[in-house]
């Protein structure tokens, strides 16, 4: 009986198991191999640091990365780490002439006549954005908000997989599409329902229009270390920098975790052998 | 505390103080305490919840000096924890998955309780407030989940504060003195940080009650025979405090890997796009330990209805005790009870199963058959009402007859008898049979 109780039990779990399909559609997003992922998996400097070239030259032209300060840059795990200045990153020669080479200056007030002012920005800011506010974003973006990066990856289904996924899977829009939005571009990554627009035959394609138009293209970003600049390897470089963004301590938390496990596997062997010593004459 | 106190004040010092205020003498009799000498590790995670409760105080504490509850201020005051505050990661992922674990650990522990019997008499009591304390508990952690005040806790915050809205004439007017306004906005989110930092102490005060109501009768045992001898019990230091911290110990391992290693496995990727009250996320759901009451609410089409089932679905663990006709304690002497006991656990699955997904969605992928009221025969709508269905049949019909009906096991003369005839039994390093050896 019990036996095939558990049977059931299994088979109601693989039926469970099988997914269920909600109306919105998505390629398989891509996978790539990252450095940081798995129990040890850390982040490769040189990749942020090319990854942060990526952001400069073309994410910041209309995302913000507000949670992210010039200084971060140069703290352990960030692209600019150098051990050298590992009690304070903020004298970090580097980060600091990054600070002070941002294009667009930081808003400030005059302390001297309270006049609306702009000034270079230090270690301390975090990089200028280029919209003022929501609206002057949504303007000069067909209506769509770039959403602020720093949480970019933290925030998508997929995270790394999914920026790289949509960074490199624009396509023409399917024919037998009609009334496609204007001013927006198919992306099998997006999710997205193209049911009400599909009058070809057969299955509905998957993916959704996006505001956003492809911001990578080959050798669009010219990697100062050599690394060959194809599209493929822009989107990897900058999906990987706002993965650090989001979740900066990231090697921290890893590096910790592994001295707290062995930490917890000994403390419970030496309990495991007390338990023993000291109910070694009860019988239970 | 049931028996008479072991403890003899030996110095002068300690004599006056027992005459004044027996501290002394009631620390040590909670640990001389009489326990069953059988319990096995399901017993262990009374002490695991204790210890989940100390957790989730003192991590809240550091993580209030750091937050900030205002709309305008929470989300960026997580993300300043996360990235600026020393080791403010580790603080706020040890709150967060702590969260995690303590359900993990209550639902164990709840099942083991129905499992055994323990809430017969004369622990009805007992139950009661451990039934309170977990109802403290989804309310402190909903309340909770909304502080990072990103677009899912937002959202959250809305639904459930709607469900209130449900009840006719004093539902509206409730809900707007609970969100303070007539919105979901940071005089909520104000209020909701006051009742979290408030509700973990009524928990404790409680567990001291549920503590002083278990050392009353005493703990139960897995055979479900009452004490008969001082030969059935061993003191609780050090035989259960050593048993009880290696569980403890097993347990940081597991809270541990998800803390360094899984650390958003729980969290919802939404929860990282600040709370957007223009902008609903494609599917709100709440976290996963209330999802099988989220789908009980969604299984039933009426929401009135809906909202009076989920406060049954709760009530019926309160009414437990006066449910169960058995006078066995154990299902070990229940084969059927068993039975049931399984497709309980496994209904109880299900409905967490179907909280998490849209209701239209399909179970069997590709298959459709046909429509019956409002969703397909083959949908996560349906399964919920056939586990909801199966779940208050277990406590209304199954529980109530079994008891008057089935013809249980017979049970030990007394908890050691079953020790004593089990083969592996005998202490490590006793041989085997001694009596046969010359």
């Amino acid at each position: 009986m019990l036996r095939k109780l558990l049977a059931l039990a299994a088979l109601s779990c693989a039926f469970a198991g099988g997914g269920a399909f909600a109306e919105t559609t998505q390629a398989p997003l891509k996978a790539p191999n990252w450095s940081f992922s798995g129990p040890t998996g850390m982040y490769d400097q040189a990749q942020l640091q090319r990854g942060f070239k990526v952001y400069t030259e073309v994410c910041s032209q209309c995302h913000s990365l507000n949670l992210v300060t010039f200084g971060d840059l140069g703290r352990p795990g960030g692209p600019f780490y150098d051990p050298k200045y590992k009690d304070n990153p903020n004298d970090n020669p580097v980060v600091k002439a990054v600070a002070a080479g941002w294009p667009r200056k930081v808003a400030d007030i005059d302390p001297d006549t309270g006049d609306p002012t702009h000034r270079d920005a230090t270690t301390a800011d975090v990089p200028a954005p280029p919209f003022p506010n929501e609206p002057a974003a949504r303007a000069s973006n067909g209506g769509a908000l770039p959403p602020d990066m720093s949480l970019l990856a933290a925030a998508r289904e997929g995270g790394p997989n999914y920026i790289y996924s949509i960074l490199t899977s624009y396509a023409a829009t399917p024919p037998g599409i009609s009334g496609a939005p204007a001013g927006k571009y198919y992306n099998p990554a997006y999710p997205g329902d193209l049911s009400s627009m599909w009058k070809g035959k057969g299955e509905v394609p998957v993916g959704g229009f996006l505001a956003m138009p492809p911001p990578l293209t080959d050798c669009k970003v010219k990697f100062d270390d050599g690394t060959p600049c194809d599209l493929s390897q822009e989107a990897k470089d900058i999906a990987a920098f706002l993965t650090w963004a989001s979740d900066p301590m990231m090697d921290q938390r890893k590096q910790t975790g592994l001295a707290v496990m062995i930490y917890l596997i000994i403390f419970s062997g030496l309990l495991y052998a007390s338990y023993r010593r000291i109910w070694r004459n009860v019988a239970h | 505390m049931s028996g008479p106190s072991t403890y003899e004040p030996k110095t002068a010092i300690e004599r006056w103080l027992d005459a004044r205020l027996p501290i002394i003498r009631f620390g040590v009799d909670l640990m001389e305490f009489p326990t069953p000498k059988n319990l096995n590790y399901w017993w262990t995670f009374g002490g695991i919840l204790a210890f989940c409760l100390g957790v989730q105080i003192v991590s809240g504490i550091v993580l209030a000096m750091h937050y900030d509850a205002s709309g305008a201020g929470a989300f960026n005051s997580i993300q300043h924890i996360m990235r600026d505050v020393n080791y403010g990661w580790l603080v706020r992922y040890i709150h967060t998955t702590g969260a995690s674990m303590f359900f993990v650990a209550v639902y164990i522990h709840i099942f083991r309780g129905v499992y055994y019997g323990s809430y017969k008499a004369p622990r009805e009591l007992l139950w009661l407030i451990g039934a309170a304390i977990y109802l403290l508990m989804m309310a402190t952690a909903f309340f909770g989940y909304v502080l990072p005040w990103g677009n899912m806790s937002f959202w959250g915050a809305k639904v459930i504060t709607n469900i209130v809205g449900a009840v006719p004439v004093i539902g509206p007017p409730i809900t707007t003195w609970l969100v303070g306004g007539f919105t979901v906005d940071s005089p909520t989110l104000n209020r909701f940080f006051s009742l979290h930092y408030l509700f973990p102490f009524i928990i404790a005060a409680f567990v001291a009650l549920h503590v002083w109501a278990l050392h009353v009768p005493g703990n139960s045992n897995p055979t479900g025979v009452d004490v008969k001898s001082k030969s059935d019990t061993v003191p609780f230091h050090p035989y259960y405090t050593v048993k009880d911290g290696f569980a403890i110990a097993l347990f940081m391992i597991v809270f541990a890997i998800f803390v360094f290693y899984l650390p958003n496995a729980l969290l919802d990727t939404d929860n990282n796009i600040p709370a957007n009250p223009i902008q609903t996320p494609p599917h709100i759901v709440p976290e996963w330990y209330l999802l099988p009451y989220y789908a009980i609410l969604r299984a039933i089409p009426d929401k009135l209805m809906g909202v009076i089932f989920l406060a049954l679905a709760i009530g019926n663990i309160f009414a437990l005790p006066w449910l169960d006709t058995s006078r066995v304690r154990s299902m070990r002497y229940r084969p059927q009870a068993k039975i049931y006991f399984l497709f309980l656990i496994i209904a109880c699955l299900v409905l967490g199963y179907c909280g998490a997904h849209e209701p239209d969605e399909k179970i069997i992928p590709h298959l459709t058959t046909f429509t019956l009221i409002d969703y397909d025969v083959n949908s996560s709508c349906w399964l919920s009402r056939v586990a909801a269905v199966y779940y208050f049949l277990w406590f209304w019909l199954i529980t109530p007859f079994l008891g008057l009906r089935e013809t249980p096991l017979p049970a030990p003369e007394s908890i050691s008898t079953p020790v004593l005839s089990h083969p592996a039994a005998a202490p490590a390093g006793a041989s085997a049979a001694p009596e046969k050896k010359g």
